[in-house]
């Protein structure tokens, strides 16, 4: 039903249902938040978005309260302001108040939010807060003394993920978030996704940075230091940089990374082509010859993790595959150095990632070869953009590059791993081309495309009905997962990517991307695909040569030991 | 103690008994549960919590957060001496800040906590209705009446000596 309700003396239509914050979004009426998460139920806790109802004379939270026809609404009355900069006033009154030293300076909410109602003096002194620093963590860094208490980590980890690691813990004044029986993060449930920083709106959760080392491996002559990048950053970095989103420019990182120092530039998504060499050869070995199925992917570091705690009696299920990361790094402390004539130990390996799960995984046991790490370092997309400011590189002039070859070159169906559902499609085009000697007329699997939580799809391969599933998003992982471990889904294969929509939403992308953005970073993804020649792994040339002249054949001895490992089930506070 | 069995094991079965009388599942039911925990053990054990966890389906880290929300759950067991001081209006206003401040520092334990050697644990209440004993500690059930910041190592030091 429509009707018209009246915001600051003005008349316009709202339906029943809406939100107060619904309409004025509609009509470009800035209404500021701090707890609202777009698309989940609203809490109405921080009372930030607070305006008038003139007819009633209360302040009530636009997040939470429906429209009602009628109603007359005041959005920026001195009261609201007044009552706003006070909330503000009150948040500030116990917070650190070291921006400048803040890994969110100049990107934080609590920053805009005190400069937009120009709080200009400390009118409210309180106790300033003093919870320790949590650094116990690979890849995440949780600060709660500048943590405001939004709640929004804990929704995000609860609600979207499925984790729920983290809690507010004691109340009033001395609330403050963590983990059951507060330990520290490393030993709790934590996956290591990053979606909480992605929401923070302070610097309370942060990435583990691996910048100090990394400078020092880079000025020290007797180390080789290479890099590579994931499918997802070519078309991410450039909102970093205030570029729109969705711009394509591997060609110019290429460059940038040179002048940054690293000595090789390698590309992952090289990896991702022979992770799907592995992995397709893999599944097929298990349809034919009676092995666990449904196969599940386990190239998101996060899904491991939380498989290995809350489903450990699906471990069976994961492919052996390593990530693409873990794959590339293995290639290059052994294969290439080898050729290159280079000792292992000289090479110091960055990885450039839209993820913070990925600093745990480069750092797994499972993950190192006779005591030396596969990959040294991780970088995330938002760390790769100091870093080439710091470097003083303006990217708009850099002339574009290519890759190091070989461990350079790469299908579109490996770039598509940087989307939800990417590794089914490429994984399917190789599986298909491994059964039946031909290629799918068709390499676009459309329902496997878009950000929907899980989409499912069956291909005919040669008679033979191939059901799989894509979910992206831990919650929804948890919801198919319990249906397939009931016995109500049979399925063959399916992919699992921790971040709502995959990598190019992961928790080491750009802060503060809006869902359109997201989106954008897809359609440049699958753009690639749609433009480009070579669109399944099996024809990368430089994967053919790898097998030819090192590894042999897929599943085979030295891919065994180099490019699987396996999962154990890891105890932690659920 | 029960024979042949650890005091994990002991604990263990105890839970279980209690999460027997609740349906699974049902996470209404987590305070009762908890308080139910609490009288047997005298305090939330991790143990224990994982245990509630698993019966009521809830992550352990929302079970912590409810708990630690209310004063009344504690996560360190009860020691020999279990001192609870009033913070009641009465109390406050005659110096219960002052008296709880003087303990603290005295047992170097904060409210909820419980000293390394097991003799004393602390508990602030909101009020024991002694308000005429104003400021009032209660150690074991004995009520100590006006006590000062003064008075607070004498009374101490009296049940250490009983050991």
């Amino acid at each position: 039903m429509s009707f018209l309700i009246e915001v600051n003396n003005k008349n316009i239509g709202a339906r029943s249902g809406e939100t107060i914050l619904d309409v004025m979004k509609r009509e470009g009426i800035n209404v500021p938040t701090l707890c609202y998460i777009k698309d989940r139920f609203p809490s109405g806790s921080c009372r930030m978005c607070v305006v008038e109802n003139t007819k009633t004379g209360r302040l009530v939270t636009a997040c939470s309260t429906p429209v009602d026809e009628g109603m007359k609404i005041q959005t920026h009355s001195p009261r609201v302001i007044e009552s706003r900069k006070t909330i503000v006033e009150l948040l500030l009154s116990n917070h650190p108040d070291d921006c400048l030293y803040c890994v969110r300076n100049k990107n934080c909410e609590l920053q805009d939010l005190s400069e937009e109602l120009q709080v200009r003096e400390r009118r409210i002194k309180g106790e300033k807060n003093k919870i320790h620093i949590d650094r116990s963590g690979a890849s995440l860094v949780r600060d709660p003394d500048k943590c405001i208490l939004c709640g929004r980590c804990v929704r995000i980890c609860e609600e979207v993920m499925g984790v729920a690691c983290i809690d507010f813990i004691d109340r009033g004044s001395k609330s403050f978030i963590g983990t059951a029986f507060d330990k520290s993060i490393n030993t709790s449930s934590c996956v290591n996704c990053g979606q909480c920083i992605m929401v923070c709106p302070t610097g309370a959760l942060s990435e583990k940075s691996h910048f100090t080392e990394l400078i020092s491996m880079l000025n020290n002559p007797e180390k080789t230091v290479v890099v590579q990048y994931a499918p997802s950053i070519s078309v991410s970095l450039a909102e970093e940089f205030n570029m729109p989103p969705g711009i394509d420019i591997n060609n110019v990182l290429n460059g940038a990374l040179r002048k940054v120092g690293f000595k090789y530039v390698f590309d992952t998504t090289f990896a991702a082509d022979l992770t799907i060499m592995e992995e397709a050869a893999e599944l097929i070995d298990r349809v034919k010859n009676g092995g666990k199925l449904p196969m599940i992917t386990s190239c998101c570091p996060g899904w491991v993790k939380f498989a290995e705690e809350f489903y450990p009696d699906m471990l069976p299920n994961l492919s052996t595959c390593k990530s693409p990361q873990q794959m590339l790094g293995a290639v290059i402390k052994s294969h290439w150095a080898e050729e290159k004539g280079a000792k292992p130990e000289d090479i110091y390996s960055v990885s450039i990632m839209p993820c913070t799960a990925k600093k745990f995984e480069a750092q797994r046991e499972e993950m190192t070869s006779m005591g030396i790490s596969d990959v040294d370092a991780v970088l995330t997309t938002r760390e790769l953009g100091q870093l080439i400011r710091m470097y003083g590189i303006d990217i708009n002039q850099i002339a574009p590059e290519t890759n190091d070859s070989p461990l350079g070159f790469r299908s579109s169906a490996g770039k598509l791993f940087g989307a939800t559902g990417g590794v089914m499609e490429a994984a399917i085009r190789t599986a298909y081309h491994m059964l039946t000697g031909e290629e799918l007329v068709r390499f676009r699997i459309e329902p496997l495309r878009g950000m929907k939580g899980c989409k499912e799809a069956s291909i005919d391969v040669n008679g033979l009905n191939l059901k799989v599933a894509v979910v992206n998003g831990l919650a929804n992982a948890r919801i198919l997962l319990d249906i397939v471990k009931r016995g109500e889904k049979e399925l063959h294969f399916i992919e699992v990517m921790a971040c709502p929509g995959g990598c190019i939403n992961g928790g080491g992308q750009h802060i503060g991307a809006s869902e359109e953005a997201v989106m954008a970073r897809m359609k440049a993804l699958y753009d690639i695909d749609d433009k480009e020649t070579v669109k399944v792994s099996h024809k990368n040339p430089e994967i053919i040569k790898l097998y030819e002249s090192f590894l042999g054949k897929p599943l085979g001895r030295k891919s065994h030991k180099l490019l699987h490992t396996d999962y154990t089930k890891r105890d932690v506070l659920l | 103690m029960e024979k042949n069995k650890t005091t994990g094991e002991v604990m263990e079965t105890r839970v279980r008994e209690i999460l027997d009388r609740y349906p699974e599942g049902r996470t209404e039911n987590l305070i009762p549960v908890l308080q139910d925990v609490q009288d047997v053990d005298g305090y939330l054990s991790e143990e224990s919590v994982v245990e509630v966890s698993r019966h009521l389906n809830m992550p352990a880290s929302k079970i912590y957060g409810v708990a630690t929300f209310y004063n009344q759950f504690r996560f360190a067991p009860l020691g020999k001496y279990h001192i609870q001081v009033c913070c009641g209006t009465a109390c406050h206003v005659l110096g219960a800040a002052t008296v709880l401040d003087e303990i603290q520092k005295n047992i170097r334990v904060k409210s909820g906590e419980t000293t390394k050697d097991g003799l004393f644990s602390l508990e602030v209440v909101a009020c024991i209705g002694a308000c005429g004993l104003a400021p009032v500690i209660s150690i074991n059930g004995n009520f100590h009446a006006k006590v000062t910041g003064g008075s607070i190592k004498e009374i101490l030091d009296n049940y250490r000596n009983q050991g």
